[in-house]
């Protein structure tokens, strides 16, 4: 028996939303293409003015040159590798303050390993078994830093800053105060040889780099780590273990550090605690210059490939075009400056909501 | 609506202390398909906490929820969803930064494989999804690759809906769905409303706004201090009557 008389569909009040809010979605992903690609753009810039640089001023060529783009490329190997890592976790919100020192502790573990096992079980062998090593080693603090983010609810910042002292004590007691270096040719080889004019750590790098965009931008674990980046309660009422997945993200950011030392050692054929010293800020900035924000929730692998790229020319560049190397600092820290006003002008640019 | 079909939630003498405090007492009621309940009273009367006593976040003090007959206790939020009551929160629902299709999608995104090898997110598949989901609500978006932080409060209310919807939500639970928004978008929420009740579902839903209660119930349940204050049809209750109901005059 009908009892009510309930507003009926055709009641509704016009149902039909147009997309108002086309035209202004469209100027917004206008400028969001452009953030996106700034890292790009400052690339291109930069190379540019190298390039009219060194034409002026001694009338030679920077990019050109095939010695400069190897010299550029090996020297981006080590903070790209640790920014790749660095990527994912402040995509998450996070931060991973101790994988400098994780690259040195493997550095030394692969060191020790191949130095150990070459009489043994001969070159090629005891390189393999030194890698194993070093990325295994490296991933126990990972391991840590996890547990405690994760299970003891420590800030990322803290937790691996902890992490930070004990990797670097660990390292250099390992290393006993000095480097170690490496007698095996065939390590040495992998270090500084070339492929097709190319040299093999770079070949190995990228390669890395493929896999690890995939990952981001192609899996569950990416999109997750992108969803716990913007909202971790929503990322928890959908489902998602949160506990599992902060686990796996400092475990891979410890490993992306265990491979950037092993392929410091192979270059320097020396394995030393310090190695990641210098890199831990040039990766975060790598990161940041890459469009990521420090607030978790954005960044791609291929604007930290840029990033990485855009610290390795000024420092490179600065030194081919003869100025002071402290310029670099200057340099660097002006980029990271900017990109950040980049971001956060497209954060009010974007986060103007209708209703809000 | 005939009184002889199965209510979709029937919910008994439900009662939820917390130590000395009696937010919910003794609370009974029944919602059918297509049929939209309001939750009115005043801050404090218990209307949350009825609702996180239904969808699992609250284990109730005493008293028996029936979905389709059947007796069910719920100890996550996740085993009322998996039985399809779903509750859209306001802030909490979506990731800013994924698509529609992401947001439907995520912590169960579907796959795909690359050359019949490698396996890929598949991204065609959450956006033809998205958009047939958003259709159904008569939410026409047409940029299924932008992030939800685009879209507006409403659009974004549609979407969290939409993602109920989708998982084949029956019994949709929305606390003060239309506060946070403006007028035009208070309309569009409403007009989803009409669309879920089309489709046979159940919606309960809280608001403050007599208009929008009005607009959209078919009943009103009000709440006083944990206990049932009064329960009508829209068609025979008036403004005033539910004030009063509410403030107990
Ligand atoms: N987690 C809790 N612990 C203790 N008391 C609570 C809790 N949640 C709600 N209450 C109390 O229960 C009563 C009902 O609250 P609530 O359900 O939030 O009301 P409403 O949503 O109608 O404003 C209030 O007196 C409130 O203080
Ligand atoms: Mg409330």
């Amino acid at each position: 028996m009908s009892v009510s008389s309930p507003p009926t569909v055709a009641d509704a009040p016009t149902p039909h939303v147009k997309p108002q809010a086309d035209h202004s979605d469209t100027a917004k992903t206008v400028v969001q293409r452009i953030a996106d690609l700034r890292a790009w753009l400052f690339l291109l810039a930069l190379i540019l003015g190298f390039e009219i640089w060194a034409r002026t001023a001694f009338s030679g060529t920077f990019i050109l040159n095939p010695f400069n783009l190897q010299s550029i490329a090996i020297f981006a190997v080590a903070p790209l590798l640790l920014a790749i890592g660095q990527t994912y976790v402040i995509i998450s919100g996070g931060i991973d303050l101790s994988m400098g020192f994780i690259m040195g502790l493997a550095a030394v573990v692969a060191a020790h390993v191949i130095n150990g096992l070459t009489p043994g079980i001969g070159m090629p062998a005891a390189v393999m078994a030194g890698f194993v090593a070093a990325v295994l080693v490296a991933s126990v603090p990972g391991i840590i830093n996890g547990l405690l983010v994760s299970r003891l609810r420590v800030p990322p910042f803290i937790g691996t800053l902890g992490m930070f002292g004990v990797a670097r004590g660990v390292a250099f007691l390992l290393a006993g105060g000095t480097t170690v270096p490496i007698s095996n040719s065939f390590f040495a080889y992998l270090g500084n040889g070339r492929f097709l004019n190319v040299p093999i750590i770079v070949w190995i790098t990228a390669a890395f780099v493929l896999i690890m965009h995939y990952v981001l931008s192609q899996t569950r674990f990416g999109q997750h780590n992108y969803a716990i980046g913007a909202n971790v309660q929503a990322a928890r009422r959908a489902g998602i273990d949160i506990k599992r997945h902060l686990l796996r993200l400092y475990i891979l950011s410890a490993c992306c550090a265990g491979l950037a030392g092993v392929l410091y050692s192979a270059r320097f054929n020396a394995g030393a605690a310090q190695a990641g010293e210098p890199l831990l800020l040039d990766c975060v900035a790598a990161v940041v210059i890459g469009g990521a924000s420090l607030f978790g929730g954005s960044g791609t692998i291929l604007g930290t490939v840029a990033g990485a790229f855009v610290i390795a020319v000024i420092q490179y560049g600065l030194v081919f075009v003869n100025v002071e190397p402290f310029w670099q600092f200057i340099s660097v820290g002006v980029v990271i400056i900017i990109s950040v006003l980049i971001d956060q002008a497209q954060r009010r640019f974007s986060g103007g909501r209708v209703d809000e | 609506m005939s009184e002889a079909v199965q209510p979709l939630l029937e919910v008994q003498n439900l009662s939820k202390h917390f130590g000395a405090v009696r937010a919910l007492s003794d609370f009974s009621m029944q919602i059918r398909p297509g049929e939209v309940v309001a939750l009115a009273g005043d801050n404090g009367a218990g209307k949350t906490t009825l609702i996180k006593a239904i969808s699992g976040v609250y284990k109730p003090t005493a008293g028996e929820i029936r979905l389709k007959g059947e007796p069910v206790s719920f100890s996550t939020p996740q085993e009322a969803r998996d039985k399809g009551i779903e509750t859209i929160y306001q802030d909490l629902a979506l990731a800013d930064n994924l698509t529609i299709g992401g947001n439907i999608f995520l912590g169960r995104e579907p796959m795909r494989r690359i050359l019949g090898v490698l396996p890929v997110l598949d991204r065609p598949k959450m956006a033809q999804a998205a958009r047939e989901t958003m259709a159904l609500l008569d939410f026409h978006v047409s940029r299924m690759e932008a992030p939800v932080s685009n879209f507006s409060g409403g659009q974004r209310q549609a979407v969290a809906i939409g993602r109920a919807v989708y998982w084949n939500a029956q019994i949709l639970i929305m606390d003060e769905p239309t506060a946070a928004l403006g007028v035009p978008e208070q309309r569009k929420v409403i007009s989803l409303i009409h669309q879920l009740k089309a489709q046979g579902r159940g919606v309960i839903f809280i608001s403050h706004n007599l208009q929008d209660i009005f607009a959209v119930s078919d009943r009103i349940v009000v709440l006083r201090r944990g206990v049932t204050a009064g329960e009508r049809k829209i068609s025979e209750t008036t403004h005033d009557e539910v004030v009063k109901l509410m403030v107990g005059g």
